[in-house]
């Protein structure tokens, strides 16, 4: 990073003479120290799964949501600054719901990805604006099936299979490409986000978690929600048994 | 019906639609319904609410459409059903969709039951006849929601000025001078559903019979715990040999 401190770093209109947008990459920093942040595709629809660190023991349980939902058939999830993900959520709901109200069906997933990657590219466009420190999985059902999107601060947004963001991607993705998500369940997926999530977080470094899970499958009947409470417990056992199990070898 | 016609009574019958563009300046509001479906019949009986209406939806006293549903589910504990205009209705349901899916997407757990809907829409309804420019309707929403006191039955209705309230059993449009009568004689709390469904046929046939914009076609629907269900349509059996129904001119003299 040759050109840090010689001044192409301070706007996001102001490119450095290698041709990169400095702010864009320092938000991208942002999501990278995130707690993490998963989605996978399953046979039968989408599951979402978050790390969310709890920074205090006074916090209410369940409070600072991370997961959303975006109208009936879609949710997000947010890595990295957390207010700056509730402006991308807004955003994403209103599109929705104009589109509904417009065309008189349910937005395609891969529309909403398109209009809120627009919105999160138009950050980095102007010089009185900052990029979000924010990255999200959008995860949705429509008449294509399940589908899984995720968009970068720099806009960038790209269909997924599975896809991780925050502290500990790129272990949570080595463990996704083992999975065999053309025949997974949402039921199973669930037990093996939980896994993912328990598996990366550092007890060493990091301060409690609490596991965020959401779907959007056949079982919830195509519309996006929290997995109930019993599947979560469920889920959290199987996780803990199969950390054991790995510190006992 | 008297809401049907031109409110100053200056227009002649014929001319109702020319009196719906402004004349002058400022803009003038919906001043009459044009589709219109009649009446709706809705009661609590054991384990829920069950509501009845018939299918149909008129054009001014024509019977322009006959397979209209004017009862639907709203969330997951509620019913609606709808008398008066019937794309009133629609956009009614349109806000209602909106309130659910903003009900949805909170995720925490509660969910608006009947009451709330009712209240809901109370203020819409008030709020409309306020600018001037009303819903046309008289709507009734039933609905059963887990609360403190366990199960509870709710069934209330509000109309187009904004009156609301809740009952037992509720009957709107022609039906409430018709079918209340019957209502307030047989109708019990611990009715069972197949009583409660011979209570409401009742009344649906002496609206069949005596409200020239009713059908015989007819749809029942029901909501409990375990939520919302809206039967097919279906047909009563008449019978048109009543010896008030052989002359039908006798007693009805007129005035001139």
């Amino acid at each position: 990073m040759s050109s840090i401190g010689t001044g192409y770093d301070l706007s996001v209109t102001t490119f450095s003479p290698d041709g990169r947008v400095f702010q864009v990459e320092y938000a991208g920093k942002a999501v990278d120290n995130s707690g993490t942040v998963v989605g996978i595709k399953c046979k039968d629809g989408i599951v979402l799964g978050v790390e969310k660190l709890v920074t205090s023991k006074m916090i209410l349980k369940g409070s600072n949501r991370r997961l959303h939902s975006v109208h009936r058939h879609s949710g997000l999830a947010v890595a990295g600054l957390a207010a700056d993900g509730r402006q991308i959520v807004s955003r994403a709901k209103s599109e929705a719901a104009s589109y509904e109200k417009v065309y008189g069906e349910p937005m395609p997933v891969k529309e909403l990805a398109d209009r809120v990657a627009s919105y999160v590219h138009l950050c980095t466009l102007y010089w009185w604006l900052r990029p979000f420190g924010c990255g999200v999985i959008l995860g949705g059902y429509d008449r294509d099936g399940p589908q899984l999107y995720m968009i970068e601060p720099s806009g960038l947004s790209y269909k997924y299979f599975g896809a991780a963001l925050g502290k500990g991607r790129q272990a949570a993705k080595t463990e996704i490409e083992k999975l065999n998500l053309s025949e997974l369940t949402c039921r199973e997926g669930i037990v093996e986000v939980a896994k993912i999530i328990y598996g990366v977080h550092d007890e060493a470094k990091d301060k409690d978690f609490e596991l965020e899970l959401s779907w959007v499958c056949d079982e919830s009947k195509r519309q996006h929600e929290k997995v109930p409470d019993d599947l979560v417990e469920q889920a959290k056992a199987a996780a803990q048994a199969a950390l054991e199990e790995m510190d006992a070898d | 019906m008297a809401w049907q016609q031109p409110m100053d009574g200056s227009h002649a019958s014929g001319s109702k639609a020319a009196a719906a563009v402004a004349d002058g300046p400022g803009t003038q509001r919906t001043q009459y319904p044009y589709v219109t479906g009649s009446s709706i019949i809705a009661l609590k009986y054991k384990d829920g609410v069950i509501m009845a209406s018939d299918t149909g939806a008129s054009y001014g006293s024509t019977l322009r459409y006959k397979s209209v549903e004017r009862i639907k589910a709203v969330g997951k504990h509620s019913l609606i059903g709808a008398s008066g205009e019937f794309s009133d209705f629609q956009e009614i349901l349109r806000y209602l969709d909106e309130l659910t899916l903003s009900d949805h997407m909170w995720d925490d757990g509660n969910s608006l039951g009947p009451k709330e809907v009712h209240s809901y829409l109370t203020r819409v309804m008030y709020n409309r006849r306020n600018k001037f420019d009303p819903l046309w309707n008289s709507l009734v929403i039933g609905g059963v929601k887990k609360g403190p006191k366990g199960e509870e039955k709710y069934l209330g209705m509000v109309n187009m000025i904004g009156t609301h309230f809740e009952e037992n059993h509720i009957a709107t449009g022609f039906g409430n001078h018709m079918a209340i009568p019957i209502l307030r004689t047989e109708w019990r709390e611990d009715m069972t559903f197949e009583e409660a469904v011979k209570l409401v046929e009742k009344c649906l046939l002496v609206l069949l019979y005596r409200d020239r914009s009713s059908i015989n076609k007819f749809q029942i629907a029901k909501i409990t715990t375990e939520g919302a269900t809206i039967y097919p349509p279906y047909s009563l059996k008449t019978y048109w040999g009543f010896a008030a129904f052989e002359n039908p001119a006798q007693g009805a003299v007129g005035s001139w």
